[in-house]
Order: C-alpha cells, then sequence, then structure tokens
C-alpha cells in the first residue's frame, strides 16, 4: 500500500457503512480510488449512497467495515480526523449550513485559525482564496446578505484556504443558476488544472460529468459502473437502467444513429456533436 | 380562470437598513389553462413573485386578481384563494410535518372542510398521479422516504386539493434524472389531460425548453421578456447576460449556423434539430 499513496488521494477498500439500526448497508463493499490531480465524478439515483460514501471520505463517518486512507491516513484513527480534513475538504449542498461567521473574510478564515495558523499566513491565505472565486470585492460583507452562489463560492474559497489535497462537492450545484454553475465548474477545474487538486463532485447534472476525467456510477451502495465519460455514456440503456441519463448531446447522437445516421455513439458535447455533422456532410 | 397582476411591487424589510425591492411594477396576465416557465437568475424574485398568486405575501403596492377576486381585499375569501392556485414550494419537503404520509397529504382536503370518502378518494387519486404505491407507503413516515419520494409527497398534497392552477417552484432541483422525468410528465399530464393552468419556476433551460408554452424572464426584480419559446432562447446573448442560458440545442443549432448550414432561427427542441440534421445526412426521419 505504502507506494501507491503517493500517486493516490483516496483509496477505499471494501468500504462499507450501516446506519444505525438500518436493514441495508447505504455503502456496501466500495473499493475504489482517487488519483493524485484526478477530477472524478460520481453519480447515481436518489439514495444510491453517494453522500454517504463522501462522508466516508471526509471522516466525518467510520467506516463499518473496510478502510479508506485519506492520503494515506486512515480515518479510524480517530488521533487523524483533524488532519484528514486539512487533506480532503468538502462542500455541501446548502451553503448555509456550511457558513459559520457573520463576516465574509472571517468565515474563510474560521478553519485556519481553529488550526493555529499564523494571523500573516492567514491573511495571505484568505486573500488567495477569495481571489481564486472571484469574491474579493465581497471580503467585508455579511454572509447572509449573498446570494445563493455567492454563499457557495465562500464556502469554496472555506476550503480553498486550508490547502487541501482533495475538493470533495456534494450537489453543491444544485441550487445555482446557469451562470453560477458554470462559474463553480469552471473554478474547481482550474484549481485541478493548475494546483493539481483533486476533485471529486457529486452531481445529478450529466453536462457535469462529462467534464471529468473519470466517472463512477452508485446503485444500492455499490460501484454500479465506472469508467472515463465517453465509456460510461455511451452504454445509454444501461446507464438509463441505473436511474440516470447521458448528456443532452450524447442522448441526441443515441437517436440519430437510431435513425440511421452514422454519427459516432460517444457524443459528449455540443461542440462534438458540431463536429459529427461536419464530418457527414463532407462525406455525402 | 385568470390570474391578473397590476403594478405589483414588493419590499423586503421596509424601511429597516437591510431593505430589498425584491419585485418592481410587475404587470402580468396569466391566462386559463397556460403553461409558463419563469426563469432569473438567483435573487431574481421569482419565489417572490409566486408566492403572491395564493395569497401568501402581499403586495407592497399594485393588486392581484384571481378570477376576478382582488386579493387584498378583506372581503375577499382567501380560503376560496388557495383552493383554486396550489403552490409547490422550493424544497417542500422541509414542509412535510404529518406523521404518515397519507396524514400529510389529507391535510390541506381536511382543510377544506371535506368528508372522510372525499379525502379518502382525493388522497388516494393525488399518490396514484405522483406514482407513490398506496398500498405500500400510506402508513409510512414522510421522514423515513428518499428525496425524490418526499418531493412526491408534497406535490400529492397540493394534488389533493385539485387545484386549477398549479404553481411549482424548482419542482426538479435536487432529484435525479429519472425522478426528474416522472415529475415532469406528471406536471404535463395535469397540464394535457386536466387542463391545470401550470407555472413552473426553473433553472433548467431544457426543462423549460421542453415543456413550457411561454416563458417569462425576470432580472433584478423585472419582467424583462416574455414570450415563445422559441423567441425568448433565440436571445442568447442577452439571457447569458442575465446569468441564464439556452437550452443545448439551442447551443447547436447557433454553433452549426456559423459553420454555414441553413438551419431555421428560432428552433429549440431537440426534435427540431434532429430532423435539421437528418436533412443534412440526407436521411428522412422514421419517427420524429
Ligand atoms: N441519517 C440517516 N439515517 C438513516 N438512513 C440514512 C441516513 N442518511 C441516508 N440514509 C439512507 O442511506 C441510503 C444512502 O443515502 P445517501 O444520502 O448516501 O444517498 P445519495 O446517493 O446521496 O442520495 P441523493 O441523490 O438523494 O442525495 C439511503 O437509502 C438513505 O435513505
Ligand atoms: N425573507 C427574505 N428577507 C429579505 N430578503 C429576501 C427574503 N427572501 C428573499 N429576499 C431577497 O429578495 C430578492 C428576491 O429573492 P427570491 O427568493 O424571490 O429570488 P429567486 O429568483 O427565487 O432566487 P433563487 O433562484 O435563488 O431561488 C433577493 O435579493 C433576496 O435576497
Ligand atoms: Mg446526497
Ligand atoms: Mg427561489
Amino acid at each position: 500500500m505504502q507506494n501507491k499513496q503517493d500517486e493516490n488521494r483516496i483509496i477505499a477498500s471494501s468500504l462499507t457503512y450501516t446506519y444505525p439500526e438500518a436493514a441495508k448497508n447505504a455503502v456496501d463493499g466500495v473499493t475504489m480510488r482517487v488519483k493524485k490531480g484526478e477530477f472524478l465524478a460520481i453519480l447515481g439515483h436518489n439514495g444510491s449512497g453517494k453522500s454517504t460514501l463522501a462522508k466516508l471520505f471526509n471522516a466525518l463517518y467510520v467506516p463499518s467495515a473496510g478502510t479508506v486512507w485519506v492520503c494515506g491516513l486512515d480515518t479510524r484513527d480517530d488521533d487523524l480526523v483533524f488532519d484528514i480534513r486539512q487533506h480532503a475538504g468538502m462542500v455541501f449542498q446548502n451553503p448555509d449550513n456550511q457558513i459559520v461567521a457573520t463576516v465574509v473574510e472571517e468565515d474563510v478564515a474560521f478553519g485556519l485559525e481553529n488550526n493555529g495558523v499564523e494571523p500573516k499566513e492567514i491573511r495571505v491565505r484568505i486573500d488567495e482564496a477569495l481571489k481564486a472565486v472571484n469574491m474579493t470585492k465581497y471580503a467585508k460583507k455579511a454572509p447572509h446578505m449573498l446570494s445563493g452562489g455567492q454563499k457557495q463560492r465562500v464556502a469554496i474559497a472555506g476550503v480553498l484556504a486550508m490547502k487541501p489535497d482533495v475538493i470533495i462537492l456534494d450537489e453543491s450545484t444544485a441550487m445555482l443558476d446557469p451562470s453560477g454553475r458554470q462559474e463553480v465548474m469552471n473554478t474547481v477545474h482550474r484549481l485541478n488544472k493548475e494546483e493539481g487538486i483533486s476533485v471529486v463532485i457529486i452531481t445529478h447534472y450529466m453536462a457535469e460529468a462529462a467534464t471529468a476525467d473519470y466517472v463512477i456510477v452508485m446503485d444500492g451502495g455499490k460501484i454500479a459502473m465506472s469508467g472515463t465519460p465517453r465509456e460510461v455514456f455511451t452504454q445509454v440503456q444501461r446507464v438509463r437502467e441505473l436511474g440516470l441519463d447521458v448528456p443532452p448531446m450524447t442522448d441526441l447522437a443515441y437517436m440519430l444513429r437510431k435513425n440511421g445516421v452514422n454519427v459516432r455513439a460517444d457524443v459528449l458535447t455540443v461542440d462534438e456533436m458540431v463536429e459529427e455533422v461536419c464530418r457527414l456532410s463532407s462525406s455525402n | 380562470m385568470s390570474i391578473v397582476i397590476e403594478q405589483l411591487n414588493y419590499v423586503y424589510m421596509s424601511g429597516g437598513p437591510y431593505e430589498t425591492k425584491a419585485l418592481s411594477d410587475i404587470n402580468l396576465t396569466i391566462g386559463d389553462g397556460e403553461f409558463i416557465g419563469l426563469i432569473g437568475h438567483t435573487g431574481s424574485g421569482k419565489s417572490t413573485l409566486v408566492q403572491h398568486l395564493n395569497g401568501l405575501l402581499m403586495p407592497s403596492s399594485g393588486r392581484i386578481l384571481v378570477d376576478g377576486l382582488d386579493l387584498a381585499d378583506k372581503a375577499t375569501d382567501r380560503r376560496a384563494v388557495r383552493r383554486r392556485v396550489g403552490l409547490v414550494f422550493q424544497y417542500p419537503e422541509n414542509q412535510l410535518f404529518e406523521e404518515t404520509v397519507e396524514k400529510d397529504i389529507a391535510f390541506g382536503p381536511k382543510n377544506l372542510g371535506l368528508d372522510e370518502n372525499e379525502i379518502a378518494r382525493r388522497v388516494k387519486d393525488a399518490m396514484r398521479r405522483v406514482a407513490l404505491d398506496y398500498d405500500e407507503l400510506h402508513e409510512r413516515s414522510v421522514f423515513e422516504l428518499s428525496g425524490g419520494q418526499m418531493r412526491r409527497v408534497a406535490i400529492a398534497g397540493v394534488l389533493a386539493m385539485e387545484p386549477q392552477v398549479l404553481v411549482l417552484d424548482e419542482p426538479c432541483a435536487g432529484l435525479d434524472p429519472r425522478g426528474r422525468e416522472e415529475i415532469l410528465s406528471l406536471i404535463r399530464n395535469l397540464h394535457k389531460e386536466a387542463g391545470t393552468t401550470i407555472v413552473m419556476v426553473s433553472h433548467s433551460m431544457d426543462d423549460v425548453a421542453s415543456l413550457a408554452e411561454r416563458v417569462i424572464v425576470m432580472n433584478h426584480g423585472e419582467v424583462v421578456m416574455d414570450g415563445a419559446p422559441r423567441d425568448v432562447f433565440s436571445c442568447g446573448e442577452e439571457l447569458r447576460g442575465m446569468g441564464l442560458d439556452v437550452p443545448q440545442a439551442v447551443m447547436l443549432a447557433q454553433k452549426l449556423r456559423e459553420k454555414g448550414y441553413d438551419i431555421p432561427e428560432g428552433l429549440y427542441r431537440t426534435e427540431e434539430i434532429m430532423a435539421e440534421i437528418m436533412k443534412i445526412a440526407g436521411k428522412e426521419a422514421q419517427h420524429a
């Protein structure tokens, strides 16, 4: 295991979690990993175990069986919980549950102060984090006066200031308007590319999942499918059986093929569909 | 039955240091049997507006007439209005409170003073409409349901009032794609079969495009666009400038036009753009 830790941020081995008195395991024998610098999307129908899995990664829950290592740290070890949360930062669906302070910059600083980071260093980190999410202007504002999308960005800044190795976003764009959603996605993609931070997003938006390096589909607490977005979404029927859908352009490609139009089955984006149409008409 | 909104203004925390003007001079008529998609950036005033439609919020100025009845008029029977206009809140599961699914759905009809038999009939009918199995779930605690099931119970509670106008604030947020598709087809059927007037608030341009017959766009408390989906969604630049977007089909049509393909303006549904691509590929649609 030891030398693998360098390339993997999170390793889960037969990871299982059962809620008290629940008849079934919410997470049931999951084995997977999140690589250094990887952008991973976790999909699955309501109740399939995605949030429970995320909470196991963040040491909010302790495994009922199996193990999860976050940057080499075993989450079963109580003494490591604090360190683990430094390495793996989580942003929840509803930012109201996450924002604690009455001024934006104090909220961003909250985790750092608790951590005993030097005041000078705290200042630097606040400024960097707010800049990264485009919220410098709002540093002195009260969080409750911000819109949903702005609050969500403050919550992300709070996680960034901790300089984690992995950011986990649990449906963090569900309440946002289209540009708010796009901004949050752009921010995490940039951090992933430029800073090499691993990203795990949990989402019901297939078009967002299509931008990931790798996709995992959960069903009944187990991993039902995994692969690159292309590998997963081209299995249109299987994906639908699991209560999900495919990105709109993949669906269009699927319908076109059913009608005898020979476009590639693994189209994910509008630009790829444009390419396919150009290819078709030039070969006609 | 129509709803007329005249010169509506609404201010939160009026006079205080945090005074917020949420709605400015709204004028709208919602006709009988319409299907309206209401879109706008976060904080644009959508939820504030829809809460006026059944008298939950009262205008700071201006008026709302529901079937000719002025909601602000003391003589108007508010209960009669709530019976006609059903509102499903944003995150309605926060409002479930009765101990069982059946009791929760029966709450509204009970308040209407209906008799036991009629209440039982309505609860069963509403559960059937939202695809909740009565035998399996009527005794279940609402807190032991999945997110999608809770959303359905909340919608069933409003349907059991048998409203003529159904207002839904983000009915699909947080639902998985199958749950979303089920809720959307339920709404589509209510509109088609029962002729229910629908006002649906949504951040999904694709959902609005696939259902609405009229799209109203809000921006900073004002109505800035109001028209057929094909007209509204042909204003991609303006929509993006307001934090919104166009359905992916519209984006595809636009990019194909830029490549020199002759795609008619105003297409916004996936089936329409598919038919165009079939033409380009020299195929006739077998079933479109
Ligand atoms: N606090 C809890 N107590 C008991 N059971 C729970 C609790 N939270 C979740 N569950 C159950 O565990 C299972 C997995 O839930 P989880 O929240 O992980 O699903 P999810 O995939 O995140 O779903 P969603 O898409 O609706 O957010 C479900 O069957 C759910 O009912
Ligand atoms: N209870 C309240 N007290 C004070 N201000 C409020 C309240 N509710 C909403 N506002 C403010 O009124 C404006 C309109 O809010 P509203 O909730 O109607 O927007 P919305 O379009 O529904 O947004 P979203 O898409 O985020 O749900 C916003 O500026 C908001 O901050
Ligand atoms: Mg969840
Ligand atoms: Mg709202």
